[in-house]
C-alpha cells in the first residue's frame, strides 16, 4: 500500500514543517525571547507551513488515486491488439477484469493467452510506474508548498488569520457533507428509478397489482418476463405499519402518561432506562426474536382460536416492530406532555379535576400536535424498518388485509431484489432503486412534517 | 324540597363514576409501562434459555495414532493432501470394533466433525515428532451428535423423523458411558470465521469485520461530525445555506437505513468502483448513517458550555477560533464522546445497509485488512438465523448474546464518561 505510506510520510513531514516553521519565525525577530515582535503567536506560522506541505500534496494524492484505474487501464486496453479493440462494452469490461485478476494473481476465468499475459505485465508495469512517479510528485510539492511558505513567513505575516480562515473552511466543508449526503441520495436513487421507468412504465409501477420481479438472466432463457406492480408492496407495509401503530401508539403513549403522571421516581428510574435498552437492541435481534420465538406463538395461538395462520404472517412482524417503537413513542410523547406548561396542569387540578381528566381533556389536547408529529416519525420508522420484516415476513407479495397472511413490504423487495446476481441494469435490479425512491420520498414527507410540527409546538410554549 | 340537585349534590353524585375511571385510567397506564418491561424479561430469558448452550460443545475422546504408512506413504508427508481422516476414521473404529459393512461405517464417520481431520493436521504440522506415536485427543463431534448431547434431539421419535440413525445413537450412548463424550468450553465459536458445519462456526470473522468497520466509521465521523457541530453552532451566520444544512441533519437522522445501503452501492461500488463487502465501504456507509446522531450529540454538549467562559476568553482578547478550540471544545469534549460512543453502538448494531454493499457474503477467512472480504456481526447474525440446522439456531443466540454484551459495554462507557467527566455549571 504505498498511497497509505505516502500518508504516513506527509503526516511526518507535517511534524518536522510545524516545528521549522516556528523556530524560523521566532529566529527571524531574535530567538524565543522575542515573540512579541511578531503578529502572531509563533505557533502559528509552524502550522501555516505545515498546512501549505500537506494540503497540495494530499490534494494531488487523492485526486491521482481517485483517477488512476481508469487512466492505467486505458493505456492497458489501448495497448491490446486490434482484435480485441472491436469489444462490446460488456465484453471489454469483462476482459479488464481478467487482466486485472491475473495481474494480482487471482483466479482468471478465461483462458490465459499471450496476450492477456502482455496485458496482465503491461498493467502491473503502468500501475508500477504511476506510483513511482505519485510519490515523486507527491513528495515534490510538499517541499515546494514548505519552501514556499517558508520564504512567505515575515514578522508581519498574519499568520493567525491564515490559518483560521483554512480551518474555516475546513469547518464549513465538514458541515456540508449532510447536504451532498441528501443530493447523493437523491441523485443515486432517482437515476437508477429513471433507468426503471424507461423499461416499465410509473403508471403501471404504482398502480399495476401484480408483483412479480423474476426477468430471465439470459435472452434466450426461459422465465417470466417479471411484472413490477408495486401495488401489493404498498398493501403490505401498510398492514405491517398499521400492526405495529396498533401496538405502540397505546402503549407508548400511556407508558409516557403513567411515567410523567403516576409513578413514583423510584420506578420511574427504573423503567425509564429499561424501555431504553429496548430502544437500543439492533433490528436483527428484534428479526430473530419475531422469526423464531413469536411468529411460532401467533401461528398456535392463531390455529387454536382457528383461524389459519401463515408460518410467515404480518401480524408477528408487525407486533415486534410496534414493540421496538414503543420507546420512540413514549419519549416523543414525554416531550410533548412536558412541554406543556405547569399552570394548565395546576389550574386543571386547582379547579377539582382528577388527574386522568386533567391528562385526557386538558394536557392530551394542548400536546396533541407534538403527539401527531412524533407519530409521524414513528410511522416512518415503521416504514422504512428492514430487518425485522426481511427476517419475519414473507416473500410472497399478496394483496390482502388479513393479518396472519403472509405479505411483503418494500425494504424486504429491495433486499430480495439487490442481494442476488443480477446484471446492474435488468428491470429487477432497478426495481429496488425505484421502491427506494419511493421509500425515501414518503419517509422524507413524513420526516419534514413530523419535525416541523414538532418544532413549532415546542416553541409556541417557549 | 326542590327536585334540582345543586351543584354540590351533582359533583358528589359523579364521584364514584370518576374516582373508577381514574383507577382504570392508572391500571391502563401501569399495564403499558409493564408491556414492554414484560417483553424485555422474555426477550432476555428465551435468549439465554437458547444461546447459552452453544458457549459449550461436545468433543469425543479418541486415541488416535500418528500412523507414518496412512500419513506418508511414499515416505514424506504431504501435509495438505495427506489422509488425516483416515486417522480418525481407524480411531473411531478401534473404539467401536463391532462396527462392519459400508453402509454402518459410514454413518460412524459421521459422528465426528470434519475439523477433527484438521486438528489432527494442525499437530503435525506444530510438532513433527508426533509421527508415529499414538495420542489420546479430544475432537469436536458433529453438530447432530452435539444436539442430542444437549438434548434438542429427541431420540425417541422414529427414526426417520431425526437426524441420528438408530445405530448412530446406539454408538453415542456406548461412547458416552465408557466416559469418552464430554462438553467443553466452546472455543471454536470465538477463534474461527464461518462455516457451513456449525460446529466448526464461528464469530472471529464477523467481528473483526464489524471492528474493521468500526474503526473507519469512528475515524472519520467523529471529527467530521464535531467539526460540523461546531461551525453550526458557533460560526455559521442565519442563513439559507445553514437553515437548509440544519434542516439536512434533522432529516438524515430519520432517513431509513436501508436507503443509505442504496447510497452506498450507487456511488461507493457502482460509481467510485470500491471493492465490495470490504470493511471499507462498510465503515463509509455507516459514517454517513452515524454522523447526524454525532451532530446532533455534539451542538447538545456545544450549547452546554455557558456563554460567560466565552465572552472571559474573548475579553481577554482570544480570536473567535482560539475561544472554541482552546476552552469551548475542551469543555464540551465529554458530551461529545458520549455522543460518539452511542453513534458506535448504532453503527454497530446495524445491518440493512450491509446488506445493500454485498457484506453479506458466506467468508470463512478472518479478514485482516480493511479492503478484505469481511461480513458484521449482525449480518452474521442474520445469515445464521438463516440456516435451517437446529444448531445454529443456538449458535445465532449466542452470536446475539455477544453482539449485545459489546452494546452494554459500550454504552456503559458512555454512562461512565458522562457521570465522571460531566460538569454542573
Amino acid at each position: 500500500m504505498q498511497s497509505t505510506t505516502l500518508i504516513l510520510l506527509l503526516g511526518f513531514f507535517s511534524i518536522g514543517a510545524f516545528y521549522l516553521g516556528r523556530g524560523h519565525s521566532l529566529s527571524l525577530v531574535g530567538g524565543p525571547g522575542k515573540g512579541m515582535a511578531l503578529h502572531s503567536l509563533p505557533g502559528y506560522y509552524g502550522y501555516f507551513v505545515a498546512i501549505w506541505v500537506v494540503l497540495p500534496a494530499l490534494t494531488l494524492l487523492l485526486g491521482w488515486v481517485l483517477i488512476e484505474p481508469k487512466i492505467v487501464t486505458a493505456l492497458v486496453v489501448s495497448g491490446l491488439p486490434d482484435s480485441y479493440q472491436s469489444l462490446s462494452a460488456g465484453e471489454l469490461n469483462l476482459l479488464v477484469n481478467n487482466i486485472r485478476n491475473l495481474a494480482s494473481g487471482d483466479v482468471v476465468s478465461i483462458a490465459i493467452d499471450e496476450n492477456l499475459r502482455g496485458a496482465a505485465d503491461s498493467f502491473n508495469d503502468y500501475l508500477a510506474k504511476s506510483r513511482q512517479l505519485l510519490a515523486v510528485l507527491v513528495i515534490g510539492l510538499a517541499a515546494l508548498g514548505g519552501a514556499f511558505a517558508w520564504r512567505k513567513i515575515h514578522p508581519d505575516l498574519r499568520a493567525r488569520n491564515k490559518v483560521e480562515g483554512v480551518v474555516r473552511w475546513a469547518l464549513i466543508g465538514a458541515s456540508s457533507i449532510a447536504v451532498f449526503t441528501t443530493i447523493g441520495i437523491v441523485l443515486s436513487v432517482l437515476f437508477e428509478a429513471l433507468m426503471f421507468f424507461q423499461k416499465v412504465p410509473a403508471t403501471e409501477f404504482l398502480f399495476g397489482t401484480t408483483w412479480s420481479p423474476q426477468t430471465a438472466i439470459r435472452a434466450d432463457q426461459v422465465g417470466s418476463s417479471g411484472s413490477f406492480g408495486a401495488v401489493p408492496l404498498f398493501a403490505g407495509t401498510m398492514l405491517i405499519t398499521g400492526i405495529a401503530m396498533f401496538v405502540s401508539v397505546p402503549v407508548g403513549l400511556m407508558t409516557a402518561i403513567y411515567l410523567a403522571e403516576y409513578s413514583t421516581s423510584r420506578i420511574r428510574g427504573i423503567a425509564k432506562p429499561l424501555l431504553e435498552i429496548l430502544a437500543g437492541i439492533p433490528t436483527v435481534v428484534y428479526g430473530f426474536f419475531a422469526a423464531l420465538t413469536v411468529a411460532p406463538w401467533v401461528r398456535k395461538a392463531g390455529e387454536s382460536a382457528g383461524f389459519e395462520v401463515a408460518s410467515e404472517s404480518a401480524l408477528a412482524a408487525g407486533l415486534v416492530m410496534g414493540i421496538m417503537i414503543i420507546p420512540l413513542v413514549s419519549s416523543l410523547t414525554d416531550d410533548a406532555i412536558n412541554a406543556v406548561p405547569a399552570s394548565m396542569r395546576d389550574g386543571a387540578l386547582g379547579l377539582g379535576s382528577t388527574r386522568s381528566e386533567t391528562m385526557t381533556k386538558v394536557i392530551i389536547p394542548a400536546a396533541l400536535p407534538g403527539i401527531v408529529g412524533g407519530i409521524l416519525l414513528a410511522v416512518s420508522r415503521a416504514i422504512g424498518e428492514t430487518m425485522i420484516v426481511v427476517m419475519a415476513a414473507g416473500l410472497a407479495a399478496n394483496l390482502t388485509a388479513n393479518p396472519f397472511e403472509a405479505v411483503t413490504t418494500v425494504t424486504v423487495q429491495i433486499v430480495t431484489l439487490l442481494v442476488g446476481d443480477q446484471e446492474f441494469d435488468s428491470a429487477k435490479t432497478l426495481a429496488a432503486f425505484a421502491l427506494g425512491l419511493m421509500l425515501f420520498v414518503v419517509t422524507l414527507i413524513l420526516n419534514v412534517i413530523g419535525l416541523h410540527v414538532v418544532r413549532k409546538y415546542r416553541e409556541q410554549y417557549e | 324540597m326542590s327536585t334540582e340537585l345543586t351543584t354540590r349534590q351533582k359533583v358528589e353524585a359523579g364521584l364514584a363514576r370518576r374516582r373508577r375511571k381514574e383507577f382504570t385510567f392508572r391500571l391502563v397506564g401501569m399495564f403499558a409501562t409493564a408491556v414492554g418491561i414484560l417483553f424485555l424479561v422474555i426477550f432476555f430469558a428465551t435468549l439465554l434459555g437458547k444461546g447459552s448452550s452453544a458457549f459449550s460443545q461436545t468433543f469425543l475422546q479418541l486415541n488416535v495414532e500418528f500412523n507414518e504408512d496412512v500419513l506418508a506413504p511414499n515416505g514424506e508427508l504431504d501435509l495438505i493432501y495427506a489422509d488425516f481422516d483416515g486417522l480418525i476414521r481407524t480411531a473411531l473404529l478401534n473404539e467401536l470394533p463391532d462396527v462392519s459393512g459400508r453402509g454402518e461405517r459410514r454413518e460412524l464417520y459421521r459422528l465426528v466433525s470434519i475439523g477433527a481431520g484438521y486438528q489432527i493436521q494442525e499437530m503435525i504440522a506444530q510438532n513433527s515428532e508426533l509421527m508415529g506415536t499414538t495420542q489420546s485427543i479430544w475432537v469436536p463431534v458433529s453438530a447432530n451428535v452435539d444436539m442430542l448431547m444437549k438434548g434438542n434431539i429427541d431420540a425417541s421419535l422414529d427414526e426417520s423423523l431425526r437426524p441420528l440413525s438408530d445405530w448412530q445413537i446406539g454408538w453415542i450412548n456406548k461412547l458416552d458411558q465408557a466416559g469418552r463424550l464430554d462438553k467443553k468450553f466452546n472455543t471454536a465459536l470465538f477463534t474461527n470465521g464461518d462455516s457451513r458445519e456449525p460446529e466448526l462456526a464461528g464469530i472471529k470473522g464477523a467481528t473483526m469485520g464489524s471492528f474493521f468497520m468500526l474503526v473507519v466509521t469512528i475515524a472519520l465521523s467523529f471529527p467530521i461530525g464535531v467539526a460540523a457541530a461546531i461551525y453550526l453552532e458557533e460560526f455559521a451566520p442565519k442563513n439559507r445555506w445553514s437553515d437548509l444544512i440544519e434542516v439536512n441533519i434533522n432529516n438524515l437522522a430519520a432517513v431509513p437505513s436501508i436507503v443509505f445501503g442504496l447510497l452506498g452501492l450507487a456511488v461507493f461500488i457502482n460509481w467510485m468502483a470500491l471493492p465490495r463487502s470490504a470493511p471499507l465501504v462498510g465503515g463509509l456507509v455507516l459514517t454517513l448513517l452515524t454522523l447526524p446522531v454525532i451532530i446532533i450529540a455534539s451542538r447538545a454538549a456545544i450549547k452546554a458550555v455557558p456563554p460567560s467562559i466565552r465572552e472571559a476568553a474573548l475579553g481577554l482578547g482570544a480570536s473567535q477560533m482560539q475561544v472554541v478550540f482552546h476552552h469551548v471544545l475542551p469543555l464540551a469534549m465529554p458530551g461529545m464522546l458520549t455522543g460518539a460512543i452511542i453513534g458506535m453502538s448504532r453503527a454497530l448494531g446495524e445491518s440493512a445497509p450491509l446488506l445493500m454493499i454485498g457484506m453479506i457474503a458466506f467468508v470463512v477467512d478472518v479478514p485482516g485488512s480493511f479492503t478484505d472480504p469481511s461480513t458484521a456481526l449482525p449480518v452474521q447474525i442474520y445469515l445464521w438465523a438463516d440456516s435451517p440446522e437446529r444448531a445454529f439456531a443456538e449458535r445465532t443466540s449466542a452470536a446475539i448474546i455477544v453482539l449485545l454484551g459489546f452494546l452494554l459495554l459500550m454504552n456503559l462507557t458512555a454512562v461512565i464518561i458522562r457521570k465522571r467527566m460531566e460538569r454542573k455549571w
